[in-house]
């Protein structure tokens, strides 16, 4: 009897940690954003592209119902790519496109916009890349949707594809 | 006279004793300062060292920000030696970071109630399997 309970505990022992390592096998080890998905932006300001005393701040996201922030900068091959999806959502009413210009020169930031086109409603300069760390972004292009209490409602970190246009799309018309 | 020459080179001589004991004072405060600026940048060098191991780079995700020379992972050095430098301690620093890019951004997870076991299973494995050593050697002595 006793050795049948010995060898009951090690097979269970035995069966626990195989599911552990099938399970951790298994697991997506890619960062994943969905932990900052629900939190609060955090309260920044920063000065703009087209005007060195102008800002953006948190007061413009409190002005929309919806607002996105994205993370680009002139001299990054994804956020090209992008570009054409931004800027269809940009034609969205109730959807304001902000953006945030990542350690780039000035000049080739508007001959960029000049380019494909600017979605933008104001652009936020980041010189340093701290202002990118405070806001939860650690490269580009990155996109975030909020709303007007300023909750993080959807992150994409890369370029946006249509699912995640066709994603932010329906959850500004819930 | 020959005693009034002696006392002048007493006076000199004292005098000079006493400008290079002032000059070796000197030469001696500012080598102990020197000393324990060294002292106190090696520890804070030796401080931020482990922080940054302990932080993944989000870009290159088996390294460290301490090993890792991305973009990300030089910013996050920088913010982080100013919030040290700004008197917050690592504790602080790890909560910031937890705050924005959530616990998969530490290598080490923080002991928290949801990781319990995590953390216990290691140890309670141990204890168990030293005690079931224990027993079988015990028993097999006594046959």
């Amino acid at each position: 009897m006793r050795k049948k309970i010995i060898f009951l505990i090690n097979f269970f022992i035995l069966i626990f940690v195989a599911i552990v390592f099938y399970k951790g096998l298994k697991l997506d080890a890619k960062y994943s954003t969905e932990d900052l998905v629900g939190q609060t932006l955090v309260n920044f300001s920063t000065t703009t592209l087209n005007n060195s005393s102008g800002k953006l701040s948190n007061i413009d996201i409190k002005n929309n119902k919806y607002s996105i922030i994205n993370v680009w900068a002139s001299w990054c091959g994804p956020c090209r790519l992008e570009h054409p999806i931004i800027l269809r959502l940009s034609r969205h009413k109730d959807l304001n496109i902000f953006g945030i210009n990542y350690k780039d020169k000035k000049k080739n930031a508007i001959s960029f916009l000049n380019k494909f086109g600017n979605p933008y409603k104001k652009i936020g300069l980041d010189l340093t890349g701290f202002l990118s760390v405070d806001l939860g972004f650690f490269g580009v292009p990155e996109t975030i949707l909020i709303n007007k209490n300023e909750k993080i409602l959807l992150k994409y970190v890369g370029p946006l594809n249509e699912n995640d246009y066709n994603k932010i799309v329906s959850r500004i018309r819930e | 006279m020959k005693m009034t020459i002696t006392k002048l080179f007493l006076e000199l001589g004292s005098e000079i004793m006493q400008q290079i004991f002032k000059f070796l004072f000197q030469i001696f405060f500012i080598l102990s300062l020197y000393v324990a600026q060294v002292t106190a940048d090696e520890a804070d060098g030796t401080k931020l060292s482990n922080i940054y191991k302990n932080i993944r780079c989000l870009i290159c995700q088996g390294q460290s920000i301490e090993d890792s020379n991305s973009d990300f992972a030089v910013n996050l050095r920088m913010i982080i030696k100013d919030k040290i430098e700004d008197g917050l301690d690592e504790k602080d620093v790890y909560k910031f970071l937890r705050e924005k890019y959530g616990d998969w951004i530490l290598f080490k997870p923080s002991f928290e109630l949801k990781n319990i076991f995590l953390w216990l299973f290691p140890y309670a494995a141990f204890i168990l399997a030293g005690f079931y050593l224990f027993f079988l050697v015990k028993k097999n002595r006594m046959q």
